[in-house]
């Protein structure tokens, strides 16, 4: 298009990746302005940054090398922002304690997985790791295990139940690959990605009370904990319901939770800041994780700082306060609106089927397609949802995630779609994919 | 009698930990000690100083160079485009940060990178500031894959070229000494390190037979694939000559070895007459056998000596001659994710300063001058400073940012250290640290880990700092070496 070829469209909206700000979503401006301090620290003469801002800003750079988020900090991150994070977890936990020394910060949360992942994977042939992954899952994970030579042990959420897990899933998959592997870790995306579900408590202590049965590590990712929208959804963090079920599973229970500064009501994918909680891990065991992580030096600082506003926002007696409740508000109310809209249209799609977005930024409908365009994507040798997807660009220009890039149920078919355009945009897509999609049917029937 | 015993299975336990990370050497002990005593004197401890000073790693912000105007004005900009709507910043600053949020996506530093190399207009960047270094000889912004960092960088070739156990073991020819972060990160790619000496008495320069001795002593044992090169040297701040790069490209040519390049301390060459060649120059000039034949990776950072943004993690890779497959292997490693946006921002400044007639052009200049004359006056107090103490020679430095000095040690602290089950240069290090507050990096973890004992300390720091670390250096020398007679 940038070259003048003509389209039946104007523009390519990308509605693939879970990269809000390039949709358009508006950066935090206290976080901003931290942020801007810290790398400018002249502006602090300024007075049209407010005193909390800049208060902040000045604790970051006491804690910095040479006051400069430019000096390398210590490789488990710098030691104050550690803490902010431990007090932030046991504030959102109702006041169970957390530990700085069990924080690790990283270069986002993926760089956190990869680095457990690398630390548990062992093993030749029949004892090689295995690691349980849920089925649609974030492509990080299964690719991680390959590059690792991991086990992929795949159990499959409940289409049928709103994408939940499902204990009894969860021991076929695990009995029938204790015959190629020896599974010890199991990972879980709550609220999902791509699915959006958000588990129920009794779910989770499901899965808790599973994963203390068959000794396997637990790796709870749960960077999208503050995009909760369905009614009568609540996030409930691992941590906190492990240790509401009582000491013998509390002091038992390994477990790492996850989070990250790129999704929630933040969005800022490009810093690459988040961290890692790691809960009954044997001690000899985190210091290997301890020297594992020194050898890349340190997360980016800038993460880091961006971090420490993340879990240590404005307070109610403070100047920001005000304004950044209300941008923090309306970014998920409007995140909010758009699953509940998203849902609505495509529910009245025959032939797509659009289980409630209860969290996270996406929806993962499931597409019926004919036979005939099944036929003619083998033919082309493609894959009959990356053959929907591909008419779909070059017919209305809309970018979406073929559901088998996440892994579904044999014989079905799906797309990932983020709720991450501006509203009235997204209105327009969505009507655009139910116009299209009764087109393909028509087309291939 | 009959004990019961309750075995309580734990989830985890060494015997379940990758081998792998099992054999990452232990990290030096040196910076937690530092952080100690730094907050023991923070709860009002008394000790012989007021401050630790910590020169030990290659980071001036640390020791106390301020960071680039420039470079930090776009940035906070970029973060905060509120204060583009002033005239709170000169009207360059304000064009480039415009120009670099209109490269990322949706405008905003906080989305992901287009494509999980970088941000396209920041490769192309890199590329023309490459083929202007060069003189012409042209760079391709398909080449350049950002990450954080060099370590990371590097990381991510060595994953790919790594394989094989015992004999058939990839095996990586590495300086001695080498700069210290990389032994740990050769043990987690699972890649052997064979160490070829550099000549300290001929301040710390590559030779050729070594370079032949170490192949052939090594071929057998395991794979050597690759030499790594770092010039200007970190930790020696020797500047190969022509003759030296033509050298080790054609051993690298004749024994089909890949080039790891390090080239970050690039823009902090000052020794006299001397002049940084890049070995991507060198090898285009030495005709198409080999210009098209050697594989080579070059890697450069914003830790660079004049921008010392090692905090920002932000560096880049130039691979020349990869075969397509392997590239696409390297360029889908770090999908689905992408590498932070704040540092390529101050690594495109790094490669595209101001220009003059810029209104920040002459403070840009002054500072970046400031910055290498100051490491080049540093580099040399300190060396005639060290040769000056008894027990201690020095080689000259001609560029990079660190001092690599021998020491002799007196015979009770090596038994001591012996005892400890310590490195005696570790020792040495926290006794000085200790005693006298002052941080430096055991040559050990440089690689020198026979008798041969070098300390390493990072001369891109102010004058001031320097010059307490070199004072309370030689009264602790001098201390231990009068103490143990």
């Amino acid at each position: 298009m940038g070259k003048g070829v003509k389209k039946p469209f104007t523009e390519v909206i990308k509605a693939n990746i879970g990269d809000a700000h390039a949709m358009g979503q508006r950066p935090i401006t206290f976080f901003r302005q931290v942020l801007a301090l810290c790398s400018y620290p002249e502006l602090l003469e300024d007075n049209k940054f407010p005193e909390d801002a800049k208060k902040r800003a000045r604790r970051i750079l006491d804690a910095c090398g040479g006051h400069s988020i430019g000096a390398y900090s210590a490789s488990q991150g710098i030691e104050c922002i550690r803490q902010d994070v431990a007090c932030y977890i046991e504030r959102r936990d109702g006041g169970i304690p957390s530990n700085p020394d069990n924080i690790y910060l990283s270069t986002g949360a993926s760089d956190a997985i990869v680095t457990i992942l690398k630390l548990l994977v062992c093993g030749e042939g029949r004892d090689r790791t295995g690691v349980m992954i849920s089925i649609p899952q974030y492509p990080l994970y299964s690719a991680a295990l390959a590059d690792l030579g991991a086990v992929q042990i795949s159990y499959y959420l409940d289409e049928d139940n709103c994408w939940s897990l499902n204990s009894a899933e969860l021991g076929r998959a695990l009995n029938e690959a204790k015959q190629r592997c020896k599974p010890r870790v199991l990972c879980i995306i709550n609220p999902g990605n791509p699915t959006g579900q958000v588990q129920s408590r009794q779910c989770i202590e499901d899965v808790i009370r599973f994963a203390k049965e068959e000794h396997l590590f637990l790796m709870a990712d749960e960077v999208y904990q503050d995009n909760v929208y369905a009614e009568g959804c609540k996030f409930h963090s691992f941590k906190k319901v492990l240790f509401e079920m009582g000491p013998e599973y509390s002091s038992t229970v390994e477990m790492a939770s996850f989070h990250s500064t790129s999704k929630c009501y933040m969005g800022e994918c490009g810093f690459r800041g988040g961290y890692m909680e790691v809960i009954n891990m044997d001690p000899e065991v985190k210091a290997q994780l301890t020297k594992l992580v020194s050898v890349r030096l340190c997360p980016p600082v800038p993460g880091q700082a961006l971090l420490d506003l993340v879990v240590n926002p404005p307070q109610p007696n403070e100047p920001s306060y005000t304004s950044f409740m209300k941008e923090r508000t309306a970014v998920l109310a409007a995140l909010a609106e758009k699953a509940r809209l998203t849902e609505e249209i495509f529910n009245t799609v025959p032939g797509i089927t659009c289980n409630p977005v209860q969290g996270a930024m996406y929806t993962f409908p499931r597409i019926t397609l004919p036979q005939k365009a099944i036929d003619k994507a083998k033919a082309d040798g493609v894959v009959p949802d990356m053959f929907y997807c591909m008419k779909l660009l070059e017919e209305e220009g809309i970018c979406l995630v073929p559901g088998s890039g996440f892994g579904q149920r044999e014989g079905t078919f799906h797309f990932r779609m983020t709720i991450l355009p501006p509203t009235e945009k997204l209105k327009v897509v969505l009507q655009k994919i139910r116009d299209f999609h009764s087109r393909f049917t028509s087309e291939f029937s | 009698m009959i004990v019961c015993q309750l075995q309580i299975t734990k989830m985890s336990s060494m015997q379940e930990v990758n081998l792998r990370v099992l054999g990452i050497r232990d990290p030096g002990s040196l910076q937690g000690l530092a952080a100690r005593i730094t907050e023991q004197i923070s709860q009002g401890e008394q000790k012989p100083f007021q401050k630790v000073i910590d020169v030990s790693s290659g980071d001036p912000h640390r020791a106390g160079m301020p960071p680039l105007s420039f470079t930090r004005q776009v940035l906070a900009a970029c973060l905060y485009p509120e204060l583009l709507k002033e005239n709170r910043f000169p009207s360059d600053v304000r064009q480039r940060a415009q120009k670099l949020l209109g490269a990322c996506n949706g405008g905003s530093v906080g989305s992901y990178s287009a494509s999980s190399c970088g941000i396209p207009h920041i490769q192309k960047s890199v590329a023309e500031f490459i083929t202007r270094r060069d003189s012409g000889v042209a760079s391709d912004p398909e080449n350049i894959i950002f990450s954080s960092g060099s370590q990371r960088t590097l990381m991510m070739v060595l994953h790919l070229l790594s394989s094989g156990q015992g004999l058939t073991q990839t095996a990586v020819l590495t300086p001695l000494p080498c700069p210290h972060s990389l032994p740990m990160l050769l043990d987690e790619v699972g890649v052997k390190q064979v160490p070829y000496q550099l000549l300290e008495e001929h301040c710390w320069a590559t030779d050729l037979e070594e370079l032949h001795r170490a192949l052939k002593a090594a071929r057998g044992h395991c794979e050597p694939r690759a030499i790594y090169i770092s010039n200007p040297g970190n930790p020696t701040g020797h500047v190969q000559d022509l003759k030296t790069i033509q050298e080790v490209i054609r051993f690298a040519a004749s024994e089909r070895l890949i080039l790891l390049v390090e080239e970050v301390y690039q823009d902090s060459v000052f020794g006299q007459e001397k002049k940084f060649l890049s070995y991507k120059k060198v090898l285009f000039e030495m005709g198409s056998s080999y210009s098209e034949m050697v594989e080579m990776v070059s890697f450069h950072s914003i830790s660079a000596g004049t921008m010392g943004e090692c905090g920002l993690r932000g560096g880049y890779m130039e691979v020349v001659n990869m075969d397509p497959l392997v590239k696409n292997f390297l360029v889908s490693m770090q999908a689905p994710c992408s590498p932070p946006v704040l540092p390529q921002l101050a690594l495109e400044i790094m490669v595209n300063p101001p220009s003059p007639g810029d209104a920040s052009y002459e403070v840009y200049t002054q500072e970046i001058l400031q910055r290498v004359e100051t490491l080049s006056q540093n580099a040399q107090r300190a060396c005639e400073f060290l040769n000056d103490v008894p027990g201690m020679s020095c080689q000259h430095a001609m560029g990079g940012v660190f001092l690599y000095p021998r020491l002799h040690l007196p015979v009770q602290i090596i038994e001591e250290a012996e005892m400890s089950g310590l490195q005696a240069d570790v020792l040495y290090c926290q006794k000085l640290l200790e005693e006298e507050g002052v941080c430096l990096g055991p040559g050990s973890e440089n690689g020198h880990d026979d008798k041969n004992y070098h300390i390493r300390l990072c001369v891109s720091a102010p004058p001031a700092v320097l010059e307490d670390v070199l004072k309370r250096l030689r009264l602790f020398h001098l201390r231990i070496q009068d103490r143990h007679h």
